[in-house]
């Protein structure tokens, strides 16, 4: 089977965002960025279906900057066989990109698309589902767990009211949740390997994709600040907090 | 005709989120609910009740994504707004549902500013998105827990309409959490616990507090890794978003990915050891100490005080 999995490169999860003072958007220069941590699970996934057999070829595509090439060494030094990036430096929105990955699709006929359920810039939760819709394919989002079973896949996925498995044909595409796998850090022989393994970079134009932004962006606001908080100094202080709050409560 | 939302159900019941979601879009335009999937007759009847809705559609039939998104697709050409809650229905439907009507989706909205602006969080609520649609028709998710929920009363009329049979997904099975805690994403109240219960045993600790206040119970993506609590009990930028009036975090200390699930709680308390901890800086009222002791105690003191 070849399985493709696509990555995004983010802000790293765990630095502390700025939001630019007049509003233009989050301060992405001089940050630390990495792959997305749901691409992880995605990348992780396809590595893992590929120990198991059912994973003959792994290709990685990643859609934005030069420098986005290094989340997909970081992917090529997990498993994955061959890299793809597809450069542009507009942020495009996630229905531009579900366009381009489905010309993607189109080219490379994977039996599997793995996507991290969303990029934890933008929070956006879409590429995947669009993707399902472009090509025609279905989708398992949310994936906790990922079996290969006869011609299809089972797939766990997380839902509000607990988990659910559902059987699916292949072609398919699934997004990842984050319980889904442990991610490998990879070894340093891997990390040198990743370096001669295929990579093809192709500018966005290529792909004859209308790439124009359908919402437009007025401003980037910082959330209201809540006002620091109080200490109390005892259980019956606490209680009487609690007591005097659940009073005030309107009745829903 | 303008609105069409899509109602959450489960078990043959609507769920809270929808009234909240037709409270929020009640001045996009008159209102029309699509009621799909499996006991939608008996869902459609309390959905019919429901304040500003004009019309209940139902459309009995498996719910899966491709049966609900072919319902959804064929009525959506006669409507300027289609919305769902961001729940993990909404979240896997109306974005599939956008692409298919090359449209992009606003989602996870937590403000209507007019009939095509928004707000939206990113960054796991760390920054907020101000956004026109200048679209001509809009596919929307809204957060249930930023708005109030309708009023009931009323009595719409409910109309049957076709809806396909075969699915190329097959539901295999359902694993839930067997517990009568009020919905967490709606709830008043909601008591969480963190990685420093300890076991799933100490969090029946956070269960006990919970009931005795008729709360919903939220766990830490760690504590839920760790097997303390079922997955849907967590609360962050991936699990649930929660906007309690009262949010009682126990042995938390407050990561980046719980705090973005807690943004729009009004009140914080926090009970902890450590007075550094992140949460106990947020807190409306901290308590510093061993949550082991503190929460007894606690309990006691609420029945002492008659709380609720």
């Amino acid at each position: 089977m070849k399985i493709l999995v696509a990555i995004k490169r983010v802000v790293d999860h765990n630095v502390r965002i700025r939001v630019r003072p007049d509003g233009s958007g989050v301060e992405t220069q001089g940050v630390r960025m990495s792959m997305n941590p749901f691409c992880k699970h995605a990348v992780e996934a396809a590595v893992q279906l590929g120990e198991a057999g059912h994973g003959d070829e792994i290709v990685v595509v990643s859609i934005g900057p030069k420098a986005a090439n290094d989340v997909i060494l970081t992917a090529l030094a997990m498993g994955a066989h061959r890299g793809m990036l597809i450069e542009t430096d507009a942020d495009l929105e996630t229905l531009a990109i579900a366009k381009l990955l489905a010309k993607v699709v189109a080219e490379e006929n994977p039996d599997i698309v793995l996507l991290g359920k969303q990029a934890v810039d933008d929070d956006s939760n879409h590429v995947g589902q669009m993707l399902a819709a472009l090509t025609n394919r279905p989708q398992a989002t949310f994936a906790s767990e990922i079996k290969v079973v006869g011609p299809g896949l089972e797939v766990t996925r997380e839902i509000d009211s607990g988990r659910e498995t559902i059987a699916i044909p292949l072609p398919a595409i699934v997004t990842a949740d984050l319980r889904l796998n442990t991610p490998r850090n990879a070894a340093l022989p891997m990390v040198m390997k990743a370096r001669s393994k295929p990579l093809a970079v192709r500018p966005v134009a290529e792909f004859g994709v209308d790439l124009t932004p359908r919402l437009t962006i007025e401003k980037i606001s910082p959330p209201p600040e809540r006002v620091a908080g109080k200490t109390v100094g005892s259980v019956p202080e606490l209680a009487a907090f609690i007591a005097g709050e659940v009073s005030q409560m309107e009745a829903l | 005709m303008s609105v069409l939302i899509i109602a959450d159900h489960d078990l043959g019941k609507l769920s809270p989120a929808t009234a909240r979601i037709v409270h929020a879009v009640a001045e996009l335009g008159p209102i029309d609910v699509l009621v799909v999937g499996e006991n939608a007759q008996n869902v459609a009847s309390d959905a019919a009740q429901l304040a500003g809705v004009q019309k209940v559609l139902v459309a009995e039939t498996a719910s899966t994504t491709d049966t609900d998104l072919a319902v959804i697709e064929t009525l959506a050409q006669s409507y300027r707004y289609v919305v769902q809650s961001a729940g993990s229905v909404g979240r896997d439907r109306m974005p599939a549902l956008a692409a298919r009507l090359d449209l992009m989706p606003v989602t996870d909205i937590v403000e209507i500013l007019g009939p095509n602006r928004f707000v939206r969080p990113i960054y796991a609520g760390n920054a907020l998105q101000t956004i026109t649609d200048n679209q001509p028709r809009h596919i929307l998710t809204v957060r249930a827990s930023a708005f109030r929920a309708a009023a009931g009363g009323n009595a719409a009329p409910i109309e049957t309409i076709e809806s396909p049979t075969s699915s190329v997904a097959r539901l295999i099975a359902t694993h839930r959490t067997e517990s009568d805690t009020p919905d967490l994403s709606t709830a008043q109240i909601v008591v969480g616990g963190g990685i420093a219960l300890g076991s799933a045993e100490n969090f029946q600790l956070i269960e006990r507090l919970a009931k005795k206040l008729n709360a919903a119970i939220g766990a830490t993506r760690a504590a839920v890794d760790a097997g303390y609590a079922p997955n849907d009990w967590q609360v962050g930028q991936t699990g649930k978003i929660i906007a309690p009036d009262l949010y009682i975090a126990i042995g938390i200390s407050g990561a980046l990915q719980h705090l973005a699930g807690i943004q729009g709680a009004k009140k914080i308390v926090a009970i902890n050891s450590d007075p550094e901890a992140p949460l106990v800086k947020l807190a409306d009222a901290a308590l510093i100490g061993d949550l082991f002791e503190i929460i007894p105690q606690l309990i006691d003191e609420l029945d002492k005080t008659g709380t609720p």
